[in-house]
């Protein structure tokens, strides 16, 4: 049976030129008008997303506005740095890197992420590497509990179901990381005058896929509207050079290389904006189901999960709780 | 209802009900209902496991297995039984509110 014009196979397709230049007459409102500041602050991952909003601010404002910062870690890819000098060569807007390793030793980050893991992998060591797990939701209908994957120094890897108390303190540790990150480009931005762009994608502010006051904080949030596939779309039409366009997305905060798939969604982010867009739009599951390439039964598990993450996320949005609104300000 | 369910609906309404005013039947979905983030799947999990000194294996965190008070009992009851340990069982129990 074919699909109904509703989920036609481009259902996430968009003018690529006019939504680059909405967005970039947003960024200048925002920016000047709005916030009243003279350019933009944009961290750098060597990612996609984070490409795509440094190409758009220096559209908005000129290269020389925004300020390109690369914070990388002990844990970092060497890609990441490489690939982030790409985006601020490309755009030739200035960049700056502050290696953030010693602020996080100093802070206890990686010895604290250690002692956590070490309470269900007991040899865990400096030279072993570690990342955080789901489940596959393609390769069975398991629960989405995380799971530690660790890799010894000979090369021996071992899968671990993390204790509650465990999942925390490693999440409390690692978040350091980007609450640090985000210092760092605060401390920029209020030299300069400038603001911090943020670079989430819809999945990730839709699904809280970011660190309340680590990386999710931010003064404007460009991309956010936009599903994967549609930051895609607008890095090829932006020039983004096509090695980043061709990279996993990945957390970068683990030693052992993590998907986002494998930590956060459980599906192929194609897949997963696709469920996302037919969930917004009232689209059933059996019609998605042959778009999405997959079962009915599990695009309603896609449907009830991105509901629970949903209710799950919903503080990370939050501003702070007030007993009285204050309307003064 | 019997004593597993019980003790679920106890350890549920006083972990994450705390202030809900909804209530949560025996076969509400923990999912649908949005009862559990990541943290509170986990702590079911090791709750369950201290309680009745079983250990679930990979291939049964499912939702199948875990994902009401209902199944999650069914589930206990047959792992208990397998290992001979069967609990004592009770007739009824009322449903959890918030502020248990």
């Amino acid at each position: 049976m074919n699909a109904s014009p509703a989920v036609s196979p481009d259902i996430l397709r968009i003018d690529a030129a006019s939504e680059a230049e909405r967005i970039a007459a947003s960024i200048r409102d925002l920016v000047f008008n709005k916030l009243r500041r003279k350019g933009a602050v944009v961290g750098v991952s060597g990612g996609v997303d984070s490409a795509v909003v440094a190409f758009l601010c220096a559209r908005a404002l000129g290269p020389e506005r925004v300020l390109v910062l690369f914070t990388p870690e002990a844990d970092s890819s060497s890609d990441s740095l490489r690939l982030g000098k790409m985006v601020a060569g490309s755009i030739g807007a200035p960049s700056l890197l502050e290696d953030i390793t010693p602020i996080l030793q100093a802070a206890g980050c990686y010895e604290r992420r250690d002692a956590a893991i070490r309470q269900v992998v007991p040899e865990f060591g400096p030279r072993h590497k570690c990342k955080m797990v789901l489940p596959d939701l393609l390769s069975g209908n398991r629960y989405p509990i995380y799971f530690m994957v660790v890799q010894s120094p000979n090369g021996k890897t071992k899968q671990v179901r993390l204790t509650a108390e465990a999942y925390l303190g490693v999440l409390a540790a690692t978040n350091l990381k980007q609450r640090t990150r985000k210092l760092v480009e605060y401390y920029y931005a209020d030299l300069k005058h400038y603001v911090v762009a943020g670079t989430p994608n819809r999945l990730e502010y839709d699904q809280g896929f970011f660190v309340r006051y680590g990386d999710g904080a931010a003064d404007l949030k460009p991309i956010a509207h936009l599903y994967k596939s549609q930051v895609y779309q607008l890095a090829a039409y932006l020039g983004v050079p096509q090695e980043i366009q061709n990279r996993v997305p990945t957390t970068d905060t683990y030693s052992l290389e993590q998907s986002q798939e494998e930590f956060y969604f459980s599906l192929p982010l194609e897949k997963m904006d696709l469920c996302l867009y037919g969930k917004n739009k009232g689209i059933a599951a059996s019609e998605l189901a042959p778009l999405v390439g997959l079962p009915e039964r599990q695009v309603e598990r896609v449907y009830s999960l991105i509901d629970a993450k949903r209710n799950a996320t919903r503080y990370l949005h939050m501003a702070p709780g007030l007993v009285e609104p204050i309307p003064e300000v | 209802m019997c004593l597993i369910e019980q003790e679920l609906h106890s350890f549920i309404g006083e972990n994450y009900l705390l202030a809900r005013e909804d209530s949560l039947n025996s076969n509400d979905s923990f999912l649908e209902k949005g009862i559990f983030d990541s943290t509170g799947i986990l702590e079911l999990v090791s709750f369950v496991e201290h309680k009745y000194n079983i250990e679930l294996e990979p291939d049964e965190l499912v939702p199948e297995n875990l994902d009401s008070i209902a199944s999650l009992a069914r589930f206990l009851q047959r792992k208990l039984d397998a290992q001979n340990a069967i609990p004592e069982m009770s007739v009824t129990a009322p449903s959890v509110r918030s502020g248990l």
